[in-house]
């Protein structure tokens, strides 16, 4: 039987009883304000990060299969690169600062730029999947298939995964370009809107650093 | 009394059937959903168990019902080889999949975390719903996969495909193990009966799955770091949710690895490429390259798919499990009216075996001729996941310690998975060790461990989850005394399906072999057989019981107040079952710990997450009630 009392004030517990403590809601628990509309955007950049966490992880698997592949295999042949793919890479460099560009024009509240420099983006994001496209085409013209060796198994497969990736950050892009055009009006809502323009941006420069990543795997490693 | 304040309503209540039962994005019909998915999936993976201790005990028997199933498979009503390496496949997929994976996290987890945390839903609410009916059409291919190739009409649906889509290999299913182990599982239909069509549909199963389980893991992760309600501090969550957000973390990083071997061996399968399969191979009778339907491949290494797979498949262990872990903490602490001990050696030991578990991958594959340096390193690291295995079960026997226990249906479930847990954990110690795990490789002993720890360890944890929240679910109570008699048989009944397995792989019995009638040596061993499966029926019989009971309750069963156990956090604040938006428009605020049982000075032997005038300060007992 437990005589006296202590005080329930625990390790491990929080910061004791009656005083709120710190939530993910930008509270610092000392009662301040909560769920501000700013912590509730922030989901669309904390999703990004977690999203792009899992995409590294196949990323690497994949570049792991490639390496273990490229310093195993007695049948390795090396690809000729195919030059439109320098143009690739400045397209996809090029879009990764317009994208940039919008965002600063966005919170500088420059609406109109914002748009502009967004279906800027677009366009080179096209252009960069035209190119990879023609870099394709290019390869198979002189019968270079998926299944013709190792390393044209592995170009088609990362350039293949990157593109679709890259499909999922254009449609943001333009999911973005789309919604500029509207008028807002509530705070709620401009939080909103920079956290989804951060939030793409995001996805879409790690998809640009992919892209160098890969191009580098794929001509320089081996 | 608890202070409340604002909270946002995203969406409004839907009020079509379709929008509220169907399509819904509310995280607790979702949740129910996933429940009710591992609830369907359990039943066809016994039901497979069940037909594969029939062979084990009359192998050569003609069961008619068979024949008139699976003509192919059963020709005469006798079970062929191969119908028993795709049952052995097709249990394994669907219980692990889709009954380990889906009821633990995307059932219970995705019910219980926002209200726990006090939110009004998941963070991404379409995307929850996309992550289960994406689950569930992988569930659909992977019952596909089985018909696929016994079946004419089908097979022949599929067939229009490509040609590596054509079945008609004789055979029900894919045969290539849970594990879809390559080079055989990476040639398609040349390397004989079962990996044809069957097996490509095994593999898109398999990746859709993953990308269901990814929109999942992003989702709980983003809610628990944004949605929390005020005053909820992270130690000051349940440990339920520490184990839902270390499983998501588990399943982010590791289903995009086994997604990229998935689209490895299906390209490997598909498309002509050599990314698992080694040059020089002769199978069936074929030399790669001398026949048209056996192309030429080089230079790939079916090792590669191990460790691409294993990456996977041990992380996928403790997604299994952690789930379990902590709605056992959970349960334990509330029915022993007792304080976790040690909750944040708990949360660190939740870390720790997650983190741990990302770096042992190895210990599957001892045998496939790795360096045994290597195999010392995955060794060391393998056994050291046994310190916070232990701490964990210290810290719930410590719990338990000097308490007096109300012995619930959930109480007991959640004391039967520290049992398992144990019973079952004990001998990765001696299969974690290279040298021993080189003579027991591949045999029963093997298949007793990982039922006991991951299989049946996990569903106790579901069955305490279930019988613990199931008034707050449905608002009604399970039956406690069918619920204690589905207890005993199921306790009573896994040890004696498990325990003869250790004996019987320590004998040197191998797993998935269809019969042992050509061994001698293990002729002897048949009594033991027979006790497994008897013992097996017993158990799934109780298993009907369970069934029956879920469905009658939901419906009939008693009804149950807001807080039937007198529990502490935020899901026994609100009604059972809770509103759409959880709270009825005002979030809790957080004054307490998860788990204030007995504290000294409060008016009742429980103080609840909310409670504000259980304020003690300096402690001394200005409530002046003593105990």
């Amino acid at each position: 039987m437990v005589t006296s009392t202590r005080p329930i004030i625990k390790k491990g517990a929080g910061p004791g009883p009656g005083v709120p403590g710190p939530n993910g809601n930008g509270s610092k628990g000392d009662g301040g304000e909560y769920r501000d509309p700013k912590s509730h955007a922030n989901r669309y950049r904390i999703g990004m990060w977690v999203g792009l966490a899992s995409v590294t992880m196949m990323f690497t698997s994949l570049s792991s299969a490639y390496i273990v592949r490229s310093v195993s295999a007695s049948d390795w042949t090396s690809l000729p690169m195919p030059r439109v793919l320098i143009a690739s890479t400045l397209l996809i460099l090029a879009s990764s600062v317009t994208l940039e560009v919008a965002r600063r024009q966005l919170k500088a509240a420059a609406t109109t730029a914002y748009a502009r420099w967004l279906m800027i983006t677009v366009v080179l994001g096209v252009g960069f999947l035209v190119s990879q496209l023609f870099a394709w085409r290019q390869l198979s013209a002189q019968g270079i298939y998926l299944s013709s060796n190792p390393h044209s198994s592995f170009f088609y497969l990362l350039t293949g995964a990157h593109a679709v990736h890259l499909a999922g950050g254009l449609f943001g892009v333009t999911f973005l370009w789309l919604r500029s055009r509207l008028v807002l009006s509530e705070a709620t809502q401009m939080h909103k809107r920079k956290a989804s323009a951060d939030a793409v941006s995001i996805y879409w420069h790690f998809m640009d650093a992919l892209w160098i990543y890969l191009f580098l795997l794929l001509f320089l490693w081996r | 009394m608890s202070e409340t304040h604002e909270g946002a309503h995203r969406h409004p209540a839907p009020t079509g059937f379709i929008r509220k039962y169907i399509f819904s994005v509310d995280h607790k019909v979702i949740g129910i959903q996933y429940i009710m998915l591992a609830l369907a999936a359990v039943l066809v993976g016994m039901i497979m168990s069940l037909l594969m201790r029939m062979n084990l005990s009359w192998p050569g028997t003609s069961w008619p019902i068979l024949e008139t199933l699976f003509p192919t498979g059963a020709p005469g009503g006798v079970m062929t080889p191969e119908f028993y390496l795709s049952l052995v496949t097709m249990h394994g997929t669907i219980m692990v999949f889709f009954v380990l994976t889906t009821a633990p996290q995307g059932g219970f987890g995705n019910y219980f975390l926002p209200i726990q945390i006090g939110a009004e839903d998941m963070a991404f609410p379409t995307l929850n719903m996309l992550s289960f009916w994406v689950t569930l059409v992988g569930f659909i291919v992977i019952l596909l996969a089985i018909f696929v190739e016994g079946n004419q009409g089908l097979g022949e649906m599929f067939a229009a495909l490509g040609p590596s889509f054509r079945g008609g290999s004789g055979t029900v299913g894919p045969i290539g193990g849970w594990t879809g182990y390559a080079p055989l599982s990476a040639l398609g239909r040349i390397a004989g009966p079962g990996q044809g069509a069957g097996m490509n549909l095994w593999v898109i199963s398999i990746a859709i799955f993953c990308i269901g389980s990814l929109l999942g893991a992003l989702n709980f992760i983003t809610t628990l770091l944004n949605m929390r309600t005020k005053g909820m501090s992270l130690m000051r969550m349940p440990l339920t949710c520490w184990a839902w957000f270390t499983t998501a973390v588990l399943a982010l990083l590791s289903f995009p690895v086994l997604l990229g071997g998935g689209i490895l061996l299906l390209l490997d399968r598909v498309a002509g490429t050599s990314f698992f399969i080694p040059g020089g191979l002769y199978v069936s009778g074929i030399l790669s390259g001398s026949n048209p339907n056996f192309p030429l491949h080089t230079g790939g290494s079916p090792i590669l798919w191990q460790h691409l797979f294993w990456f996977f498949g041990h992380p996928e262990v403790y997604i299994a499990i952690l789930p379990g872990m902590g709605a056992t903490s959970h349960i334990l602490a509330t029915f022993a009216r007792k304080p976790v001990f040690g909750y944040r050696a708990m949360v660190f030991a939740i870390f720790a075996i997650g983190l741990l578990g990302f770096f042992v991958w190895g210990h599957h594959m001892f045998i496939s001729g790795m360096s045994p340096y290597s195999a010392i390193a995955f060794s060391i690291l393998t056994l050291s996941i046994g310190v916070p295995s232990a701490v964990k079960t210290f810290n719930w026997l410590g719990t338990l310690w000097g308490s007096r226990i109300r012995f619930t249906t959930a109480m007991l479930f959640a004391l039967g998975f520290v049992s398992l847990f144990v019973a079952g954990g004990i001998t990765g110690l001696i299969l974690g060790q290279s040298s021993l795990d080189l003579a027991m490789h591949d045999t029963y002993i093997v298949t007793a461990h990982f039922h006991l720890v991951m299989g049946v360890a996990s569903i106790f944890g579901m069955f305490a989850a279930l019988y613990f929240w199931f008034p707050k679910m449905f608002g009604r109570l399970l039956n406690d005394t069918i619920g204690r008699i589905h207890f005993w048989i199921t306790f009573i009944g896994v040890y004696a399906i498990f325990v003869p397995m250790h004996i019987m792989g320590i004998v040197g019995m191998p797993r998935r072999f269809a019969s042992f009638g050509e061994y001698e040596f293990l002729k002897e061993l048949h009594p033991l057989v027979m006790l497994v499966s008897v013992a097996a029926v017993i158990t799934i019989g109780a298993q009907l019981l369970f069934y029956v009971n879920v469905f009658w309750s939901i419906f009939k069963g008693k009804k149950a107040d807001d807080n039937p156990w007198e529990a502490t956090t935020l899901e026994w604040n609100t009604t059972s079952p809770p509103p759409h938006d959880n709270f009825a428009g005002v979030l809790p605020t957080v004054y307490h710990g998860p788990y204030e049982f007995a504290v000294p000075g409060a008016p009742k032997d429980f103080v609840m997450q909310t409670d504000i005038e259980a304020e003690v300060p300096g402690g001394n007992g200005h409530n002046g009630h003593k105990h």
